[in-house]
């Protein structure tokens, strides 16, 4: 792709990209809200996490198919145990990722 | 600069560490995907700069090699990253107060991994716009980094170094426990979760986390039983 085409390319990528981050934090902010908004926007954060982790845990492939008994899923039983246990962060992330490199290396 | 200032952006870098050990080998892995598909380090950098969205930025590459039209690449852009107008309308509850000066910047850096790290600083009231827009920026100097570093071909982290390709995965399910905090947060979860397994596998593209998302926050917010936990 040409420098030009591609510059133009990245104007319109940016842009449909930053208008839809920009455009309720500048409107929103501050304003009263109904509270069913505000109880709906309450649980948002939950449902997508929930929408955007579990789908990629267990499905796997292009077109998808699910696949429950692949590493990055079985790893993540483990992982939430101890995360509802300890509540910790990092500590979370350093036994997601060992439990995954020692899944890994059992597989090979 | 004051200590006041120090101490924010040593909390904001904190809370974002965990985010930039998770970009570092997706980053990387962008540079040498992007490199193959004939991009110069300085194109990496700029679309890195200009868009800042992992996913749709691999997607870009990929369709840009099959020489797709400019035109497609921007809409399915577009509809990949549609998520983050929910995420933006649910940080603005937290953003009273700040001048649109930096509201604009600070919505550049809505990622998944900013925005959730955020939310749950928000909930445990001990965070504020400041703090927030550090873990932002520090994810997106991470991002250009390591994709550009990428860029120049060096794959000098091996595939799966200390599981490294899980970092994200293992910070978003000690996030989405963190955001379980009572039975109608469970429900929700339940429900955005066995929406969006149903309709990933059903519809290509990533509009089922939008739709999932919305499906069961509205569901949720029907759900009475308690209220507390506001």
């Amino acid at each position: 792709m040409e420098m030009n085409a591609y510059l133009i390319l990245l104007l319109g990528m940016g842009a449909v990209t930053y208008i839809p981050r920009w455009l309720p934090m500048f409107f929103l902010s501050g304003k009263k809200m109904p509270q069913w908004f505000l109880d709906w926007l309450d649980l948002i954060p939950v449902a997508i996490l929930s929408a955007l982790l579990l789908p990629a845990l267990i499905t796997s492939g292009e077109p998808r198919h699910l696949a429950i008994f692949q590493p990055k899923m079985v790893v993540a039983i483990p992982t939430f145990l101890f995360a509802l246990k300890t509540r910790s962060l990092a500590g979370t992330v350093v036994v997601g990722m060992s439990l995954f490199w020692l899944a890994e290396q059992i597989i090979q | 600069m004051n200590n006041d200032k120090r101490q924010i952006l040593f909390d904001g870098v904190r809370a974002g560490l965990p985010i930039c050990l998770g970009y570092i080998p997706i980053g990387l892995a962008f540079g040498v995907i992007a490199q193959k598909a004939g991009l110069s380090p300085l194109e990496i950098a700029l679309m890195s700069i200009l868009v800042f969205a992992g996913s749709s930025q691999f997607i870009a590459v990929s369709m840009i090699f099959s020489n797709a039209g400019i035109l497609s690449i921007i809409m399915t852009t577009f509809m990949v990253n549609l998520r983050h107008f929910l995420m933006s309308s649910s940080l603005s509850r937290f953003s009273g107060g700040k001048k649109a000066g930096f509201l604009s910047i600070f919505s550049y850096g809505i990622t998944d991994e900013s925005f959730a790290v955020n939310l749950v600083k928000f909930h445990q009231g001990t965070w504020d716009m400041n703090r927030a827009l550090v873990v932002n920026q520090s994810a997106n100097l991470v991002w250009i980094i390591s994709t550009v570093a990428g860029g120049y071909g060096s794959r000098f982290i091996p595939e799966n170094a200390f599981g490294l390709d899980y970092a994200l995965s293992a910070m978003f399910i000690c996030l989405l426990v963190f955001q379980l905090r009572g039975f109608k947060y469970i429900i929700t979860a339940v429900c955005a979760a066995i929406t969006a397994i149903i309709l990933s596998l059903w519809i290509p593209g990533n509009s089922y986390i939008v739709i999932a998302s919305i499906i069961a926050a509205t569901l949720g917010v029907f759900f009475k039983p308690d209220k507390p936990g506001k």
